[in-house]
């Protein structure tokens, strides 16, 4: 059950109680996707992620892997591996035994488990480590034993819990370009849980953002940036300007608006707040009607003439960044 | 012989103090500053009055010489020698002394054994079974409301249940299970490995409790991904992580029924010899010289056994 497998959802639905933490979602990954779930926290995507692995039994509906319906399958036998959260290595084994779990749950011999593992903690580089414990490694080491163990059973899909919110910034982008490595080299699907709409955006195929255990939109995640669905995709995305305009809603990309001195026709504004960002310049501002804004100007551009807080000034955009939002928030 | 409970009972906890204000200390100094010590005085002075004194002075009177009618200060190996009086001779059969101890140690190994499978079953349910707070309060409660009597009531009323004509002989007759009474339900090595168990069980169940609620629940489902069954999770994960838990319960139970003779006396219907009881009856004769070289050799012996114990796991570390 190595080669990439479909993974289907079909309404599926998650009851604690009278709390529904997943309401009927359905869902279609392909073979070889790298998928990322993408909300607020309690929005219903680890719970999904679980009943996907099998660790969180389905109240309703069905998941299939593969076209095999696999709702009552035990976690092992579904093609599925997961990587926690805590990456919860088993603090009394070593790093190969680690690695090696599943096959010593199979009867495998010692020998022949630690050469498997040496094999795919070369695939990590963590080759050295072999003999050290959990509690020895860093939390990026950890990672990378958790993602060997994982891909030990060689799944068809590969399930992963907010896997690098554990991480140092700078480490959670390297270990970012890594696990997109992996998973192109491997060519089975990936499922990511994550809040962050970064980490998303550079990973996924497919990127599925939720909202109070719905599926608000998915898709490609430049088409999900740039033709958000709702306001609260707009907003989660981060970098659009959510205005009302004539009765219907509209949002606007931060790095579109144009400002330029009083003068010039436009929505007059008057500026809150520069923040400086490196590469860009972002200009709070709040127009006349009340409304909060906030433009991104490449730095070059804001040097060469900077606006200073309190300044008024007018924002103009053209009329094809102009996206419009469905009703619903 | 109540030395040996004191040892583990008392030893623990200022072991306990000393090392925690060493690691606070570490990372600041290297050396554990004043402050930390005089924290240290009231535990140390509990400890030196209760059972750094007692022991010096037990294995002081050890070496001394007795008569029928005095106690002389003297150092003397004789209390020891009497100990094991005539035991080299008579090997290969064992004299009283070595018989003592080995049925004491075969009472020690058995009620081990069956506090470690209940208490290791009991802390299991507790843990992982029942899943809220509330609840696991109110079992663990029900678990401790045996000792709100004393242990020589819980003693005694195992005997009604477990006489000639007690419940289980009698419910047995009337199911036609048995024709006579069944002699060894009481006053007989079953009863007193059944009592002990019954009596110390709580000691194993609390620590390996608390072993398995430290247990990250992630790593049971991690197992369980990667394709364990129940018992697989079972021999490699929790048992593994309840180890230290296993541990200090084995100490509790080993030192105490090494120690126990009214428990022995009472079940075993003063048929049963064991070390305590041996004791125990040369201070009634007022033989405390004697007494207390049998005492220090207990007290060896328990040592010896948990030390063994201790190469197993690094408690300081686990706790």
């Amino acid at each position: 059950m190595s080669g990439p497998e479909d993974v289907e959802l079909v309404s599926v639905t998650k009851k604690y109680g009278d709390v529904t933490a997943v309401d009927a979602i359905s869902l279609k990954v392909a073979a070889g996707q790298y998928c990322c779930f993408l909300g607020p926290s309690g929005c219903g995507k680890t719970s999904t992620l679980r009943m996907i692995a099998g660790h969180e039994s389905i109240s309703d509906g069905d998941v299939l892997i593969g076209h095999r319906r696999v709702s009552d399958t035990p976690p092992a036998r579904r093609g599925t591996a997961m990587m926690f959260q805590s990456y919860a290595l088993f603090p009394h084994l070593d790093i190969a035994e680690n690695v090696a779990f599943s096959l010593k749950m199979q009867g495998v011999g010692r020998v022949e488990r630690r050469r498997r593992a040496a094999e795919l903690l070369e695939l990590v580089s963590m080759t050295d480590f072999a003999e050290r414990k959990p509690a020895q490694l860093s939390g990026g080491q950890q990672q990378r034993v958790a993602l060997a163990r994982a891909l030990m059973m060689r799944p068809s899909v590969l399930l992963l819990d907010e896997p690098l919110s554990a991480l140092d910034p700078f480490l959670r982008i390297r270990m970012r370009g890594e696990l997109r490595r992996i998973q192109r080299e491997l060519g089975i699907s990936f499922i990511h849980v994550t809040h962050s709409q970064e980490e998303a955006m550079a990973l996924s195929d497919l990127a599925v953002v939720m909202k109070d255990g719905h599926i608000v939109q998915s898709g490609r995640p430049r088409e999900i940036f740039n033709r958000p669905a709702t306001a609260f995709v707009a907003r989660f995305m981060g970098g659009h300007n959510v205005l009302r305009e004539g009765g219907r809603l509209i949002t606007l990309r931060a790095d579109a608006l144009e400002l330029s001195r009083a003068t010039a026709d436009g929505r007059p504004a008057k500026v809150r707040e520069v923040e400086y960002r490196g590469q860009q310049v972002m200009v709070s501002l709040s127009t006349e009607a009340g409304e909060e804004m906030s433009a991104l100007l490449p730095e070059r551009r804001f040097y060469d003439a900077p606006f200073t807080p309190g300044e008024a000034v007018s924002v103009a955009w053209r009329a094809e960044d102009v996206h419009e939002l469905s009703a619903e928030v | 012989m109540s030395k040996a409970l004191h040892t583990h009972e008392m030893r623990r906890p200022a072991r306990r103090i000393l090392s925690l204000s060493r690691r606070a200390a570490r990372p600041r100094t290297g050396h554990a500053p004043a402050s930390a010590l005089w924290q240290a005085v009231p535990m140390a002075l509990v400890f030196l009055t209760f059972f750094v004194v007692p022991l010096a002075v037990t294995v002081m009177v050890s070496f001394w010489e007795f008569t029928q009618y005095s106690i002389e200060p003297a150092f003397t190996f004789r209390n020891y020698m009497d100990v094991f009086d005539g035991c080299l001779s008579a090997l290969p059969d064992l004299c009283t002394t070595l018989a003592t101890y080995l049925s004491t140690l075969k009472f020690a190994f058995l009620v081990w054994l069956c506090t470690l499978l209940v208490g290791f079953t009991v802390a299991y349910f507790l843990a992982f079974h029942v899943r809220t707070l509330p609840v696991q309060v109110a079992f663990f409660l029900l678990c401790t409301i045996p000792f709100w009597t004393s242990v020589v009531i819980r003693m005694i009323a195992w005997i009604p249940l477990l006489g000639r004509n007690g419940l289980v002989n009698g419910a047995l007759i009337e199911m036609g299970a048995i024709d006579e009474p069944l002699e060894w339900l009481l006053y007989s090595d079953f009863t007193v490995v059944l009592a002990l168990t019954h009596l110390y069980v709580l000691f194993m169940v609390v620590p390996i409790f608390n072993s398995m609620m430290r247990i990250d629940r992630a790593l049971v489902e991690a197992a369980v991904d990667s394709g364990a069954r129940g018992w697989q999770v079972l021999t490699n994960v929790v048992v593994p992580l309840s180890r230290p838990g296993i541990l200090i319960g084995s100490i509790f139970v080993i030192t105490i029924v090494m120690g126990d003779f009214l428990t022995v006396g009472i079940m075993g219907g003063q048929q049963i010899a064991s070390i305590g009881k041996s004791i125990q009856t040369q201070i009634q004769y007022l033989q405390f010289p004697i007494a207390a070289a049998n005492a220090v050799v207990l007290l060896l012996g328990v040592l010896l056994a948990i030390s063994l114990l201790l190469r197993l796991v690094d408690i300081r570390r686990e706790l």
